[in-house]
């Protein structure tokens, strides 16, 4: 497995995806568009690591802007037919070369990568680290995340990076959060969502149901629940998250940086020739229902229906998380996936993405570990990490 | 017969903000780069990567800005993204205010031969103009220097009745922004769309509407506007064309108006709200803020000078540079009387500025400089040509002026037993004078006052020294 699009520092102890930026060095979220592409920054992210004594080892592949379901449509790391499909940043995590590495959370791949390679993956609360630097798609729900072996491993990065950025407007005022994995979680309540467990194959199922055994004998009550709202959650989140990245991805047009078609007359042609070549299937059909639900005749039944749908969701999640500490789910529907053909990533991304959107839609943090997700209400990292390590403690 | 017509036009003027940064990046604002793409960072230039940070002195003059308008400002105002592919837009979106602008709802007096009108301000926006093109030889170049410069637009309803009123109510807009300092309203930096229409007089139907995009000069904004007129007028009467609602540029050549490309006006821009910023909210304390700082607006304070005495020319000409208009009202704040002060500015200050080739904006004298002179003049402790002399100084050589007059001496004490022996000395070395204006001839004086003026190197009243001469001569 190919893990890196760039090697930094071959010593270094963090991998950064190339949906990151790193001065200097190549920059390109695994697209073609953004060929040759290098940053004139590093993310704040980096910076941050940079600073506390953490050296960078390399960019990391990834997925066309992170689109898809693990990194599988990278325009620089391509998979052979029926090869497994894994992230390079969770098997760089995972072949123990790196401590750790950041990932950019925007629709879910970073979370299934983790859960495909067993390793660990914390998406924030939005708002607790800088999308400064993050080669943004979908500016109202991505959030830049740490991979790592472990939730002790996790936390000791997330305090490195969290914490607020004047250069991000969307940062919050904290300059700073503790990430505690000893919290008392002995009398946690979680819930585990039914509708969402029966999306998943027995494989997944038996994950889900060791995993919630293991927390239940240390004393964490684990309930099944039934929520009917995942579904439209994930609708919602997919028209606001192609509409931003449609937005986001229409400066790429070959005038600036990056690829430019040979092949051009006139502006229009530079335009239509240097996009059809450098954007891969799956971005090209994200611009296309992106710049659908933007338009004038179906603003007010997508757009903006999707947004009042993030607001009744938040307000639905609150109330659970009034009862429970966390929301326990599988992260996608099946432990394996194989290479597949990309016309079919649209639909594929669309229906996985039923277990990862909520958080993206309004911002909760999730932490992937063992293979399953907890998600709990804004600022509880603290909870969700120590949850985890109670089942890794079991493993050991 | 030919119907009577009545214009109907609605104006859109993007005024640039004068800014020390751009409105979402630290980028120089509106002071002009000298080369292209000098003033540019990631930000304004669309690299990935970078977020839009909001700069508040933006807020602060749109705000005062719509208070100058008599607006309502809207507590809560948020951006949206509006889209559309330009290679001068960089990142091939534009951000603005769609759903809450910052201001709505305001009222302009404009006052022409035809009498006085209220026009209505629909709203005030905020957002980022557009970088240039720059076409040479086979290629075309992009500058950025001027992307994300902030703008505001002012809307207003189709109010106008005539293209006079027009150009009135920009030059209103004009001096009102230019003499507070909200936008330096240098060439260009004030551009205008003008929706227009004709229909029969007292009827209450819209005709159908033309726009026409982006004009800078007034003059061209009148000419495009009586163009347009004639062409719908001409339309209507004579069935000439069908007019169409449809955006139209002004050729300043040929002083006609041209249909755009359909393409422009079926834009789909699909707008939404920008996730990069977050909704500004406008609290008591900080409108109580905006509104403390608003300089006087341009009506309240011409009316004020007006009350003083001072001309309507010179309100023109103390309107026209904002540093001026600030300098008359430090001075008149120290205490001197408001048609002295100006007629220092305008007549003294202005004179010698002209002759060292200067204008009036490059006036560098302080308003406590300034009322020390009008004082002392007032007072008799300093003559007008000195004073004059100590302004030259300043202007010329950046002097300072309370420190130059002591250095000459013009403001040294004088008693008048020692102007007495002046007076006494002049009269005895000049025997010839004082025998001619013995004799009548009154213009002798001179000859004997300018001995004595000389002798004091331009201390004391000159009146008092007159009137003291003149009373020795009378012995």
């Amino acid at each position: 497995m190919k893990y890196y699009a760039e090697i930094i520092n071959e010593k270094g102890a963090i991998a950064v995806d190339d949906t990151i930026l790193t001065k200097d060095t190549l920059s390109t979220a695994g697209s073609h568009i953004l060929e040759g592409y290098k940053p004139l920054f590093s993310a704040e992210a980096v910076e941050r690591l940079e600073k506390n004594g953490f050296n960078i080892s390399g960019k990391t592949h990834v997925g066309e802007f992170g689109l898809d379901l693990v990194g599988e449509f990278s325009y620089y790391n391509k998979f052979e037919d029926g090869e497994t499909l894994k992230g390079a940043a969770a098997e760089l995590v995972k072949s123990g070369d790196v401590k750790a590495a950041l990932g950019v959370d925007m629709n879910g791949a970073t979370r299934r990568a983790a859960a495909l390679s067993n390793v660990a993956f914390l998406k924030p609360t939005y708002g607790t680290v800088s999308r400064y630097g993050v080669i943004s798609c979908a500016a109202s729900g991505e959030q830049l995340g740490v991979y790592g072996k472990d939730a002790d491993t996790v936390a000791e990065i997330m305090t490195v990076i969290a914490g607020n950025d004047k250069k991000d407007g969307t940062s919050l005022f904290e300059s700073s959060y503790t990430y505690d994995t000893n919290a008392d979680v002995k009398n946690a309540k979680v819930c585990i969502v039914k509708e969402l467990l029966d999306k998943a194959d027995d494989d997944v199922k038996a994950n889900i149901v060791s995993y919630a055994e293991t927390l239940k004998a240390q004393g964490v009550e684990v309930e099944e629940i039934s929520c009917d709202f995942f579904e439209a959650a994930n609708t919602a989140w997919q028209i606001l998250m192609c509409a931003e990245t449609c937005n986001n991805v229409s400066r790429y047009d070959g005038v600036k940086y990056g690829h430019r078609s040979e092949n051009y007359r006139n502006i229009d042609e530079l335009y239509v020739n240097s996009r059809t070549e450098g954007f891969n299937f799956l971005t090209k059909a994200v611009i296309l229902y992106g710049s659908d639900v933007l338009s004038k005749t179906r603003y007010n039944d997508c757009y903006d229906k999707a947004l009042r749908v993030r607001r009744v969701v938040a307000e639905k999640m609150k109330e659970l998380f009034s009862k429970y500490d966390a929301v326990l789910t599988p992260v996608c529907s099946k432990s394996e996936y194989k290479a597949y053909d990309i016309k079919d990533a649209f639909t594929k991304v669309f229906e996985e993405s039923v277990f990862t959107a909520v958080p993206n839609l309004i911002g909760l943090p999730a932490l992937v570990s063992c293979g399953v997700q907890l998600i709990s209400k804004q600022f509880d990292e603290s909870k969700l990490l120590s949850l985890s390590k109670i089942v890794e403690r079991k493993g050991e | 017969m030919i119907m009577a017509y009545e214009l109907v036009i609605g104006l859109e003027t993007h005024v640039e903000l004068n800014t020390e940064s751009k409105i979402f990046c630290s980028c120089g604002g509106h002071s002009s780069p000298k080369e292209p793409n000098d003033c540019v960072c990631p930000a304004c230039s669309g690299m990935p990567g970078m977020l839009p940070v909001m700069n508040k002195r933006v807020v602060e003059l749109a705000a005062t800005a719509g208070l100058m308008l008599n607006c309502e400002i809207n507590r809560y105002t948020t951006f949206d993204k509006k889209n559309y592919y330009y290679p001068d837009l960089p990142c091939a979106y534009q951000i603005t205010q769609l759903n809450h602008p910052i201001c709505v709802n305001g009222l302009v007096k404009v006052k022409t031969a035809a009498g006085e009108r209220d026009i209505r301000i629909k709203q005030i926006h905020m957002e980022e103009d557009a970088g240039k093109l720059v076409h040479g030889g086979n290629s075309s170049f992009v500058d950025f220097n001027r992307t994300s410069v902030p703008l505001i637009e002012i809307v207003t309803q189709p109010d106008f009745r005539s293209p006079e009123e027009v150009v009135t109510y920009l030059g209103k807009l004009k001096s009102m922004f230019k003499s507070t300092g909200i936008s330096e309203c240098e060439e260009g930096a004030m551009r205008c769309d003008v929706n227009i229409s004709v229909r029969e007089e007292g009827s209450e139907k819209f005709g159908v509407r033309t726009e026409i995009k982006n004009m800078a000069s007034f003059e061209a904004i009148d000419r495009a506007i009586r163009y347009e007129a004639q062409r719908h007028m001409d339309a209507l009467e004579f069935g000439t064309e069908e007019l169409v609602q449809e955006t139209r540029r002004f050729d300043d050549v040929s002083g006609k108006t041209f249909a755009m490309r359909n393409k422009e006006t079926e834009a789909d821009y699909r707008y939404f709200p920008d996730p990069n910023l977050m909704p500004i909210v406008i609290d008591d304390e900080w409108l109580e803020e905006i509104k403390a700082n608003k300089p006087v607006a341009l009506d309240e304070k011409a009316e004020a000078y007006a009350e003083a005495g001072i001309s309507d020319k010179e309100i023109a000409m103390l309107m026209s540079e904002h540093t001026v208009a600030k300098l008359l009202d430090d001075v008149i704040a120290l205490g001197c009387n408001a048609k002295d002060a100006a007629a220092w500015i305008l007549t003294d200050c202005a004179g010698i500025l002209r002759k060292a080739g200067l204008k009036l904006k490059d006036l560098s004298i302080t308003a406590e400089g300034l009322s020390y002179l009008i004082k002392k003049v007032d007072e008799g402790k300093l003559n007008r040509g000195a004073a004059k002399k100590t302004l030259i100084a300043v202007i010329e050589n950046g002097a300072d002026p309370i420190a130059y007059c002591e250095e000459q001496g013009f403001t040294k004490e004088i008693d008048s037993s020692m102007i007495e022996a002046v007076i006494d000395k002049a009269i005895e070395s000049n025997p010839q004078a004082v025998s001619d204006y013995k004799a009548g001839k009154e213009k002798a004086l001179m000859a004997i006052f300018g001995a004595c003026m000389k002798e004091l190197k331009g201390s004391g009243d000159p009146g008092q020294i007159r009137t003291m001469l003149i009373e020795k001569l009378k012995n």
